[in-house]
């Protein structure tokens, strides 16, 4: 299998070009990223190269690669510009997918890591949403809106391109000790900030599983939409009960302004698709993806015990600053002299 | 994405051969969540667990069985002493397996729902979800209990849920806002139920009607005259002036009056149709709505016609 991963440098494309490296099936990895890898891989290759089409379509011709991993959906709008948000989920993926879909194009796999964000998080929502269900209201926040774009856009490239399997995983919101997120910031506070009034049962999904569910897609064909998300939906006090924290009321009225002056203060920032999931929640409903034949790690209380035992380690031996620094020559060293002993 | 659409199917060998194969990983010690019968589906068992983890009992649908217990507890009292609620047909309620139950609705603050879920919890213990509207998940603190003690959003998605999956009883009120919302003078007259989306829900998830009439909550907190004015302000349905207000002042909101309580529950209705279908047709949708408000409200009239007191029954 010759696999090509998009946003090498970012947290997921790192995690999955490592548990690519781990299987011997696997011939071939070619990463993609504007910036450089920020963990030590072997032998995953790294081109530097922006989201244009055209040169997708040569690195694709060129590395001859069967499966794409897509990773590189930005989910948390915290991180990015809303202009660059654009540029990346929306634009990225539209030339991403014209590259894989050109005529004689060697591509014959798609996996797209997208978010449960696709949903919203409103009062008329249901419980736990299957995979088929659309949302109940219109997308408010950038980061939501092009999501949904990119729904579409696979949407008419399955259609377009039956010959090739694609493959979409709605994440849940991730918790797990290396990923850093609004929520996993929020639960790191001294007191979690909640909205009054507001309980909502909140699911998540262990980053193990996440790699583990983008690398099952990428080892069985399993064609179509799945969502991915933990056994069990569980209240946010409980949340934070089990990461044994204390909670701080938000004004359930004008909470987006209530939420700037943390923003403005860097103290933790609360975009708006976060305050809705703490005021209604949301559910996925989960048993899709089993069915074809995944099985989790961790349930939903299980990711925030996990979580909450990595900040307890955390809290006494502190935060190890990552030592790996990118070198393109020792990096080609490695891979490409011919005085290095390969065992391959 | 054709073939995503339709790729909720029964695996093929090949598949399930490589089900065996991936993942051979530990799985998180859980235990039953409460002591009531559960799905016994293999797909969802998971689900319906919790973990040793977990801190509070609040399931799935935001349901906790220990707020649920306390709540019965202090209702008991109202239950037993102030509306003195009496049950025929009790039977009908199935004992096992997912049943709708559809029941008439009114006073300004329903005291219907607490008092048909109170009595079948209690007698037959098992858990009963209060399907309601979308406005209460939209209440901050009230919205929060409403969930705890049982509310669900009346989602078709979350009805079919709960009956299919979960194989459990759900309350729904099809006349919703316009049966609690009517004033004294139209009092046991039912109104339209809805578009008979419940029937299709029961259809749909292969589970019985069971319908239920109840006497005495109307008259528990009769409405007098409603404002549109005001409900159009504060953005509820409806806004009433209750008998109750008018005698106890703002304690009103919360004082029922004590009327006798009787509840009749009807035997379950099965539908002659195949569960999970696309789509019903309308027309015998519209008939089984029609068929089970017209039960009910030919119960009411019969248990009205040997009522001799509001308050004493």
């Amino acid at each position: 299998m010759r696999v090509l991963v998009t946003g090498l440098s970012t947290f997921w494309g790192g995690r999955l070009a490592q548990a690519l490296e781990a299987r011997p099936d696997i011939d071939v990895i070619v990463g993609l990223d504007t910036r450089e890898p920020r963990v030590p891989l072997e032998r995953t290759e790294f081109v530097r190269a922006d989201t244009s089409y055209s040169i997708l379509q040569r690195i694709v011709q060129a590395t001859q690669v069967d499966t794409v991993l897509h990773t590189h959906l930005v989910v948390d709008s915290t991180r990015v510009s809303g202009r660059s948000l654009h540029e990346i989920n929306v634009i990225g993926t539209m030339n991403l997918l014209a590259a894989a879909g050109m005529p004689g194009s060697p591509v014959r796999s798609v996996i797209v890591k997208s978010s449960g964000l696709v949903y919203g998080a409103n009062s008329t929502d249901p419980y736990f949403f299957r995979e088929e269900a659309s949302r109940t209201t219109a997308p408010r926040t950038n980061v939501e809106r092009s999501l949904v774009e990119v729904d579409a856009f696979l949407r008419d490239f399955a259609s377009d391109n039956p010959h090739i399997s694609v493959t979409l995983l709605r994440f849940a919101n991730v918790l797990g000790d290396d990923l850093e997120t609004p929520v996993s910031q929020a639960l790191r506070l001294p007191v979690v900030p909640e909205i009054l009034g507001f309980d909502p049962r909140v699911q998540f999904v262990h980053e193990d599983d996440v790699v583990g569910a983008l690398m099952y897609a990428t080892t069985h064909e399993v064609p179509g939409v799945f969502n991915v998300a933990a056994d069990g939906t569980i209240p946010w006090s409980e949340v934070c009960t089990i990461v044994g924290k204390r909670r701080i009321a938000m004004p359930p009225v004008l909470t987006n302004i209530a939420a700037e002056p943390l923003r403005l203060l860097r103290i933790v920032n609360l975009p708006p698709e976060l305050l809705d999931l703490l005021r209604f929640g949301r559910g996925l409903d989960n048993r899709h993806y089993k069915q074809a034949g995944f099985r989790y790690r961790y349930t939903t209380a299980g990711t925030v015990e996990a979580f909450a035992q990595g900040l307890r380690l955390e809290n006494t031996i502190g935060v190890k600053a990552p030592s790996y620094r990118y070198e393109r020559e020792v990096e080609d060293f490695f891979r490409h002299s011919p005085a290095v002993v390969r065992h391959d | 994405m054709a073939a995503m659409a339709t790729s909720r199917e029964p695996l093929d060998t090949e598949q399930k051969e490589r089900r065996a194969e991936i993942l051979d990983l530990p799985v998180t010690a859980s235990r039953e969540l409460v002591p009531f019968p559960r799905s016994t589906d293999e797909d969802d068992h998971d689900l319906d667990t919790l973990d040793a983890v977990r801190r509070s009992d609040v399931d799935a649908w935001g349901r906790s069985e220990s707020l649920r217990e306390l709540t019965r507890t202090l209702y008991e009292p109202l239950y037993k002493y102030w509306f003195r609620v009496e049950w025929e047909g009790f039977e009908h309620v199935p004992r096992d397996g997912g049943a709708l139950l559809v029941s008439n609705h009114a006073g300004a603050i329903p005291s219907d729902a607490p008092a048909i879920m109170h009595g079948i919890e209690r007698d037959l213990g098992r858990p009963v979800y209060g399907l309601a509207e979308y406005l209460f998940r939209r209440m901050p603190i009230v919205g929060t209990l409403w969930s705890r003690v049982g509310g669900v959003t009346a989602n078709p998605d979350n009805a079919y849920r709960l009956l299919h999956d979960d194989r459990q009883l759900a309350l729904v009120f099809p006349e919703g806002a316009k049966g609690t919302g009517k004033l004294y003078q139209d009092r046991y007259q039912l109104a339209r139920f809805g578009r008979g989306g419940f029937i299709e829900i029961a259809m749909r998830a292969g589970v019985p009607i069971v319908p239920i009439a109840v006497v005495g909550a109307e008259e528990s907190m009769p409405i007098v005259w409603k404002s549109r004015r005001l409900a159009r302000l504060t953005g509820i349905p409806y806004f009433p002036i209750t008998a109750n207000m008018l005698a106890f002042g703002p304690l009103g909101l919360v004082a029922y009056l004590p009327a006798k309580f009787r509840i009749r529950v009807l035997p379950p209705i099965w539908f002659d149709e195949e569960p999970d279908q696309e789509r019903y047709s309308r027309s015998r949708v519209m008939d089984g709505a029609e068929r089970i408000r017209r039960q009910i409200q030919d119960a009411l009239y019969d248990m009205l016609r040997t009522r001799k007191s509001v308050w004493f029954g």
